[in-house]
């Protein structure tokens, strides 16, 4: 038996040697083969022959295989003469037909640029944490309770569990810290700061990833902190800070050991501008740090490598409990750092919180793309008629219809790639504008393969779509119909998917635009709310009993300036609430449940400072001493307690008895969104302690001048600290600003799909004006006037249009209403949104095809009919 | 106008063509250079292209013929060389006599 060489290194062979040489080639190397097979065995041989093969792809042999093909050869697929070609016609195309190029690549640039951003945008929000080298180990101990009305998870934790997981789960975490994040002031000689930093555990630093400038982070010994880069650079410009000892809160001398670089934006730890050991805080009052009662750290930990959250979740299960009693039945459990930012918890169950914009926002950035891609197949399959001839001169002459196909896949990359360019622009102008809408630092990332990979995929995947649809059908025309004469028609049924694809258009669009109008009706719907109180002139300032330590004093000076009509000191601004009980008791009380209650801590006066309307009996006064054990409730509390007369009532915590002497109209003082948070007032300052102080500005000073003269006084008490004021209807307004984000954003993509719609609308209008130019002028010599024909060019858009919104209505509807859900005060969805949203969308079609129509029957019929 | 450039490999091939008198092609010349070079490494893609070359530069001629079995019935391309090739080749020969006479000491190996 005789050994031959492998099958397909001779058709490799084949591919690359010209074929007049073919013959004699791969004769010798046969025999070449069996010459080797006898010498070394047929194994060895065959090495060899794949060996000699691989030598024979030389240049010598293609350039001459190339030359004979390009001289010789009839019709094969890949032939560069005929590649030229086909950019050659490509491009007379484009520049015969300039509105229909420009329409073209404009509105693919646009939808490419949207999905860019979008895709950008997505990018970055699930990059977010990544950051940190541990992203994969890092943990943050949570617990969920049970309060009344389901179950809440909590992050704020007792300070000694840290230490308790330290040392009983040794084994199972590696580290460990309790963090606790404030607004402090930094002060350094004259300078003062007020920046976001944190307390922490010397553990912390090993937790997260800190890229240290100077210094080092190895150990935050007591009395030492790291800062961050830019606040060095705030406080110490040029000079070196290390072993510079600067004041935190006015109470601390703490040496700096150490400059981090800042935090980027996508992570959690952003803005974090110092860290400092957590001591500091307990002062010479160490027993606190054995507190299990107080709740308000955070504790993070790293995991060991391999190790399965899930696992040690269950193990520490109970341990806050054991410790604290509480009749919430606090479960703790870890929660993983990868789903931190884009889940929430929603009674207890961890659920997709941005995850669902991610998801939301992706979908509209493919249908943005999508509608400009339909453009392009609408336009070109409607101009097909002009290239009908050539297609079937093509096909007579010898094309198969796969090179159709590739013709036209190759002119639709063209006008892609084109676009492409033309997008990059676009994205790189509004780059700046949109990340101060998304609130991000979004840039392109024009030094990554992977970016340039995926720009690179996604212009084929776009060519590919948009070219899909005109290739296929193009090519699919018989020359003998196309040829014979004038008579080719496509017929009705042929505009049929071009009228779909509009549909689908116009559908999206509608549906983004309600989408648009639901959104700002829900935000208006909250402005709109009564909140209870008037935030007008209201402003607010930190109070820091370490330099104002007399208040009255301070009150009297103030009082003086005439700056202020009132003045008041309480434990919260009224744009939020910062502590809680639920371990309130009272008559009829259901002992299974837990009632939680915000707690405020006012004086006399808030009462004039916040205009608060009384509902029952009457507010706290210094005329009784008594009120230092009296409550005064909102309406929510009284509603949550269930009482029917509560004046007069005695509620019991910690052990006291308190008499409720009053209740008060709902205030909202947390979300706008939520119902009102169900809140006691009460004047003692052993329970709770001063944080702000508020002033109601008199009507007669100038915001201005009031706050300089406040200022004035404030620096007179406290010179080393920076005068911080905060205007209540302000942080009111902050409180919509994610919701106004989304409308933004969304108004956006509305904006953008429509004008792609219509951009896409105008060229088809034109079109159709042009293709029926013969039958206009036919109508205008028999009579028709100017709106006849307008009527007749523009009905059927109208009625595409009319579908698109009969469609559009209950999707958005469906979609709008599962959103709206989310928040407790909600609007409804009113009908004259649908409507305007109708009117409108008609206005703008008409307006883009009008143009078209009545340049069309505006036309001298001399002209179009003499032609021919 | 000089004679065409001849490479070092080229010139070895026109020899062994030059050297098998009328049964040179492609496997025999590979195999007659391979032997007589100590193995050196000649792939035939390289003889090929060489002989090519000179039959391009008017070296040598060629003609089809002779299928074996072990070719699987293809034709051979068999080379002869030309008076042209011989010349060029008894030229440089007697170049290198005479460079090689004009060495002042000649034993040096």
């Amino acid at each position: 038996m005789q050994d031959t060489p492998p099958a397909w290194l001779d058709a490799l062979v084949k591919r690359f040697l010209p074929a007049e040489l073919y013959e004699e080639l791969l004769g010798d190397l046969h025999e070449q083969f069996a010459f080797q097979a006898e010498e070394f065995g047929a194994k060895k041989a065959r090495w060899m022959y794949f060996f000699e093969v691989l030598r024979f792809c030389r240049p010598y042999f293609l350039k001459r295989r190339f030359r004979a093909d390009s001289k010789y050869s009839t019709s094969y697929t890949y032939s560069p003469t005929m590649i030229r070609n086909y950019f050659k016609i490509a491009f007379r195309n484009l520049l015969k037909y300039k509105g229909y190029s420009f329409i073209n690549i404009f509105g693919l640039a646009t939808g490419m640029a949207v999905a860019m951003l979008i895709g950008l945008w997505v990018w970055d929000e699930l990059s977010f944490e990544k950051y940190h080298q541990h992203y994969d180990r890092i943990v943050q101990v949570m617990e969920h309770t049970n309060i009344g009305e389901g179950i809440s998870t909590e992050s704020a934790l007792p300070i000694p569990l840290s230490a308790e997981l330290r040392n009983k789960f040794g084994n199972d975490f590696e580290k460990v810290a309790s963090t606790l994040t404030y607004e402090q002031v930094i002060s350094f000689d004259e300078n003062a700061f007020t920046k976001l930093g944190c307390y922490a555990e010397s553990q912390f630093t090993d937790i997260i990833s800190l890229d240290m400038k100077k210094g080092s982070k190895s150990a935050l010994n007591p009395n030492e902190l790291l800062i961050s880069e830019s606040l060095a650079k705030a406080i110490f410009g040029d000079n070196d800070p290390i072993h510079k000892i600067i004041k935190l809160n006015n109470a601390y001398n703490v040496q700096v050991a150490g400059v981090y670089k800042d935090l980027p934006k996508n992570t959690r730890f952003y803005d974090l501008h110092f860290i400092a050991p957590i001591d500091l805080l307990f002062g010479n009052n160490k027993a606190n740090i054995n507190n299990w009662y107080s709740s308000s750290f955070q504790i993070y930990a790293l995991l060991p490598p391999n190790s399965s959250t899930e696992f040690i979740s269950s193990k520490i299960k109970t341990v806050l409990y054991e410790h604290n009693q509480d009749a919430a039945k606090p479960v703790l459990f870890l929660y993983p750092m990868e789903k931190w930012h884009l889940y929430q918890f929603k009674n207890g169950v961890n659920v997709g919180g941005r995850l669902e914009f991610v998801w939301l926002f992706g979908i509209i950035g493919i249908f943005v793309l999508l509608l400009a891609c339909i453009n392009f197949m609408n336009l070109n399959t409607a101009r097909s008629e002009k290239r009908a001839k050539e297609v079937g001169i093509r096909k007579t002459v010898g094309s198969e219809r796969r090179q159709l196909i590739g013709q036209f896949f190759s002119e639709s990359m063209l006008v892609v790639t084109f676009a492409f360019g033309l997008s990059l622009l676009f994205v790189q102008l509004i780059l700046p504008t949109f990340n101060e809408v998304a609130a991000k630092e979004m840039f392109l990332l024009w030094s990554t393969p992977l970016f340039w990979l995926f720009s690179l995929g996604f212009t084929l995947l776009t060519g590919l779509i948009a070219g899909s649809y005109p290739a296929l059908y193009l090519s699919s025309f018989q020359p003998i119909k196309v040829l014979k004469g004038g008579s080719f028609r496509v017929g009705r049924l042929a505009s049929f998917p071009r009228k779909a694809l509009v549909v689908v258009q116009f559908t999206v669009s509608i549906t983004l635009i309600i989408g648009t109008l639901v959104v700002f009706q829900q935000i208006q719907y909250a402005k709109n709310r009564p909140i209870g109180y008037n935030r007008n002139g209201i402003l607010s300032i930190p109070f820091n009993s370490s330099e104002i330590t007399n208040y009255n004093v301070f009150r009297d000076e103030i009082m003086r300036t005439n700056a202020v009509v009132q003045m008041t000191a309480s434990s919260n601004p009224t744009t939020g609430i910062w502590s809680s009980a639920d371990n309130l008791d009272w008559k009829g009380k259901d002992p299974n449940r837990q009632e939680i209650f915000g707690t405020v801590l006012i004086d006399p006066n808030f009462g004039n400072v916040v205009e608060w309307k009384l509902k029952e009996g009457r507010s706290f006064s210094n005329q009784f001493s008594t009120d230092s054990l009296s409550f005064v409730f909102n309406e929510a509390a009284i509603k949550q307690m269930g009482l029917k007369e509560p004046i007069g009532e005695i509620v019991k915590w910690h052990g006291k008895n308190w008499k409720i002497i009053g209740v008060v109209k709902d205030m909202v003082m947390k979300s706008p969104f939520e119902p009102a948070v169900p809140t006691v007032f009460m004047m003692n300052d052993k329970e709770r302690s001063f944080n702000v102080i508020n002033f109601k500005l008199s009507a007669a000073t100038s915001v201005v001048t009031a706050i300089k003269k406040i200022e004035a006084v404030f620096k007179k008490f406290a010179p080393n600290s920076a005068f911080n004021y905060r205007f209540a209807d302000e942080e009111y307004a902050k409180k919509f600003a994610e919701e106004e984000r989304i409308g933004k954003l969304a108004t956006f993509f509305a904006l953008l799909a429509i004008f792609i719609s219509c951009l896409g609308l105008f060229g088809l209008a034109s079109f159709v004006a042009e293709q029926r130019t013969k039958e206009i002028g036919v109508r205008k010599v028999m009579g028709a006037t100017v709106i006849n024909l307008w009527g007749l060019l523009s009905k059927d858009f109208v009625q595409l249009v009319f579908v698109s919104l009969f469609i559009a209505s209950p999707i958005a509807y469906y979609l709008m209403e599962n959103w709206i859900q989310k928040y407790s005060y909600r609007t409804t969805i009113s009908w004259w949104i649908f409507a305007a949203t109708g009117v409108a969308t008609l206005i703008i079609t008409l307006l883009t095809v009008s143009f078209q129509a009545i340049k069309a029957a505006l036309m001298n019929p001399v002209k179009s009919l003499k032609s021919e | 106008m000089g004679r065409s450039y001849l490479g070092e490999f080229e010139e070895l091939v026109l020899l062994t063509v030059a050297v098998l008198e009328g049964t040179a092609y492609g496997v025999t010349i590979a195999a007659e250079l391979k032997q007589r070079m100590n193995n050196r490494l000649i792939s035939l893609s390289g003889v090929h292209i060489a002989l090519y070359r000179l039959e391009e530069k008017g070296f040598v001629v060629s003609e089809l013929g002779g299928a074996t079995s072990e070719r699987g019935g293809r034709r051979k391309r068999f080379f002869r060389i030309t008076a042209l090739g011989k010349r060029t080749l008894a030229e440089m020969r007697q170049v290198r006599n005479e460079l090689w006479d004009a060495i002042p000491n000649p034993s040096f190996s």
